[in-house]
């Protein structure tokens, strides 16, 4: 060891066995994986609980109406119910008190100005309209970027987004696209934050990549997504 | 380096002291930057990654201390990693589960405690070498040190950044907010202006003349 | 520009968000190696390479962690990994390349506890990149770093010549200095975000 020589003679023991060796950090292991196993089965389910928390309170904000809510997943072109656990990108629907389907909460993701903003967007099928969103992720400049969530005109742009499919059910009809601050003729189109430009486009961006990618297939599976809620009701009160 | 009479000590107030001031891990001994610039940019963050960090450095300190006589020197590093990567991944989950608010805001760099230099530089300097007690108070004071500079940068960030402290408004609604402190280049200036200052105090106190500091200086910090 | 894309990962991890001026992570090294170009320029190279061996190495033990359920020995095995996976490089140089042995080997040691290193791992296991992505995120970290390392190098031996006043001494110095480059890096800001 380059060190020893720094210490006195007297404190330099003899060589050890490779077994002390060995079952020094044998002993070491066995109390680090029981102490983190430990509190690992102790904290899962509040970091659990915690989460669901968060994506729950995150849903009902996009979707103010609904008092529950399914998980879906894709699974090639079709939709199916999953849960939080299940990996792979996911959909949430809503439902109110009397388990009507209120919307879609989806995410979206896109670079913007800093690094990558994740949001989670409210879409009404019925109506084919975005209808507002939070942001769950974003490292955007305060002041500048961190405007979407507080800027009133640019808010005003998600009463409703016109976010419709077209009639083979393949894509959008229009591309959802930011525009320059005033500028806005189209209910597609997004009235950009005049200061935080390239994180308004980075919101039209994500909204239209989502769309394309999203809304054709819940339109395809509406039927499905509907009633979900009330079947589902259905076959836990049988196994009850 | 721990000098030889304080090994052969007892304990003494002046063991907890230390860490806190005159051997502060940040100012002094420059150790654990990167949570210090990374998470300051407000008093809670601060606080949380301090009190998280405290919680690492005792406890692998105290396990450290109590396994002093028993780990052969061949395998004392990668032991004492094992033992603080342990105490990193529960402080981890336990912040997840207090509140996953806070969690998101530290980010990655809750577990990046485990590289922190602070603490694997006392298991090997200190723990390694002293009684339970005095390893734990060691550890105690060293880790408030630690995050007593983490809440004095992020002090003045979110003041100056926010005008607010702990979420509370301080200079009124006319304050235009210094963004730039609490974006990453704020972190790199607001402990620049602390290390010089604290420089300043030193020549000072040394009250020598400003040809003769730099020499005075340097003996004041090698004590 | 896609943001999952492997040029774009390379260029976020290079200049947007810079390990050292932007994300806080390498930063001893950044202070401590850099007062001369040429070893600033040896450590960079260094620490590049270990990166992408560890990068690599820990996508494989992700996976393996993954597949087992094991996720909880996540840290705990990374750290392992770098720190066996800086002894393998410094084993391997000496013995096959006794040259870049002698102008690397006193970094390697220090290497093990550079956040850089273990942040490189997280962080691509955080945002779910695959192997490729996570080859070109452990690149563009490392050309990131030793960018900001020779850069502060090249500006501290500059300053060596310069008349300074007494209380500016080295750390407190280079801290300022990173201040600036961090404020000049963040101009790299909005890159590749088509308008």
């Amino acid at each position: 060891m380059s060190d020893s020589p720094e210490n006195k003679p007297n404190e330099l023991p003899p060589l050890p066995t490779s077994f002390s060796l060995i079952s020094t950090l044998g002993v070491v292991a066995m109390i680090s994986g029981f102490l983190v196993v430990l509190v690992y089965q102790y904290t899962q389910p509040m970091i659990a609980e915690n989460q669901r928390l968060a994506t729950e309170r995150a849903i009902f904000k996009v979707l103010p109406t609904a008092s529950s809510r399914l998980t879906f997943t894709l699974n090639e072109g079709t939709v199916e119910l999953a849960n939080d656990n299940t990996k792979g990108e996911l959909l949430y629907a809503g439902y109110d008190k009397d388990n009507n389907f209120v919307g879609m909460a989806l995410n979206a993701a896109e670079q913007g100005y800093q690094d990558i903003v994740k949001l989670l967007y409210g879409y009404n099928p019925s109506t084919s309209c975005i209808t507002g969103y939070d942001v769950l992720k974003s490292t955007e400049t305060p002041g500048f970027g961190t405007k979407i969530t507080t800027d009133v005109a640019f808010l005003a742009n998600f009463n409703c987004l016109d976010a419709k499919v077209n009639q083979e059910q393949t894509r959008l009809i229009n591309v959802i696209k930011t525009v320059r601050h005033g500028t806005k003729n189209n209910p597609w189109e997004i009235d950009a934050i005049s200061g935080s430009t390239i994180t308004s486009n980075a919101v039209g961006r994500m909204f239209n990549k989502s769309g394309h990618k999203l809304h054709p297939v819940i339109a395809k599976n509406l039927t499905f997504l509907r009633s979900a809620k009330q079947t589902k009701e259905i076959t836990h009160g049988q196994l009850d | 380096m721990v000098n030889s009479t304080k090994q052969e000590a007892p304990l003494t107030l002046d063991v907890f002291t230390t860490g806190i001031w005159k051997e502060n891990p940040v100012f002094v001994m420059m150790l654990g930057l990167c949570p210090v610039l990374a998470v300051t940019n407000s008093v809670e963050n601060s606080l949380a990654m301090g009190l998280a960090s405290v919680f690492v450095l005792v406890c692998s300190n105290a396990l450290v201390s109590a396994l002093r006589n028993f780990i052969p020197k061949q395998v004392r590093i990668t032991t004492y990693i094992i033992i603080i990567a342990t105490f990193v991944t529960l402080v981890d989950y336990i912040i997840q589960a207090i509140s996953l608010d806070l969690y998101n805001k530290l980010g990655a760099f809750i577990q990046l405690i485990v590289v922190n230099c602070l603490i694997l530089g006392r298991a090997e300097a200190y723990a390694s070498k002293n009684s339970f007690s005095k390893s734990v108070i060691s550890a105690l004071g060293m880790g408030l040190g630690f995050t007593l500079a983490l809440v004095m940068l992020g002090g003045v960030r979110e003041l100056l950044g926010a005008g607010q402290l702990m979420g509370y408004q301080i200079f009124g609604t006319n304050f235009q907010p210094w963004i730039i402190m609490i974006l990453p280049p704020g972190g790199f200036i607001v402990l620049g202006s602390w290390l010089l200052l604290i420089n300043y105090i030193g020549q000072r106190r040394t009250g020598k003349l400003i040809a003769e500091d730099l020499r005075s200086h340097c003996s004041v910090n090698n004590h | 520009m896609n943001p999952e894309s492997l040029s774009f990962i390379f260029l976020n991890a290079f200049l947007i968000n810079n390990f050292v001026l932007a994300l806080f992570l390498g930063l001893c090294p950044f202070v401590g190696v850099s007062a001369k170009r040429d070893t600033a320029f040896n450590m960079a190279l260094a620490t590049a390479f270990v990166m992408f061996v560890s990068s690599t190495c820990s996508y494989a033990i992700n996976q393996i962690l993954i597949k087992f359920d094991l996720e909880f020995l996540r840290l705990i095995s990374y750290i392992a990994l770098i720190a066996s996976s800086v002894q393998l490089v410094e084993m391997i140089l000496k013995k096959f390349s006794p040259v870049l042995f002698r102008a690397l080997g006193i970094f390697l040691p220090l290497i093990t506890t550079n956040c850089a290193i273990l942040g490189v791992a997280l962080f691509q296991t955080s945002r779910g990149y695959d192997f490729l992505q996570s080859v070109s995120f452990s690149l563009g970290g490392g050309a990131g770093f030793g960018l900001a390392i020779v850069l502060m190098a090249g500006l501290r031996e500059k300053l060596e010549l310069s008349n300074l006043p007494n209380i500016t001494q080295a750390a407190a110095l280079s801290m300022m200095l990173a201040g600036i480059l961090s404020l000049t890096f963040m101009g790299f800001a909005g890159l590749g975000t088509t308008a």
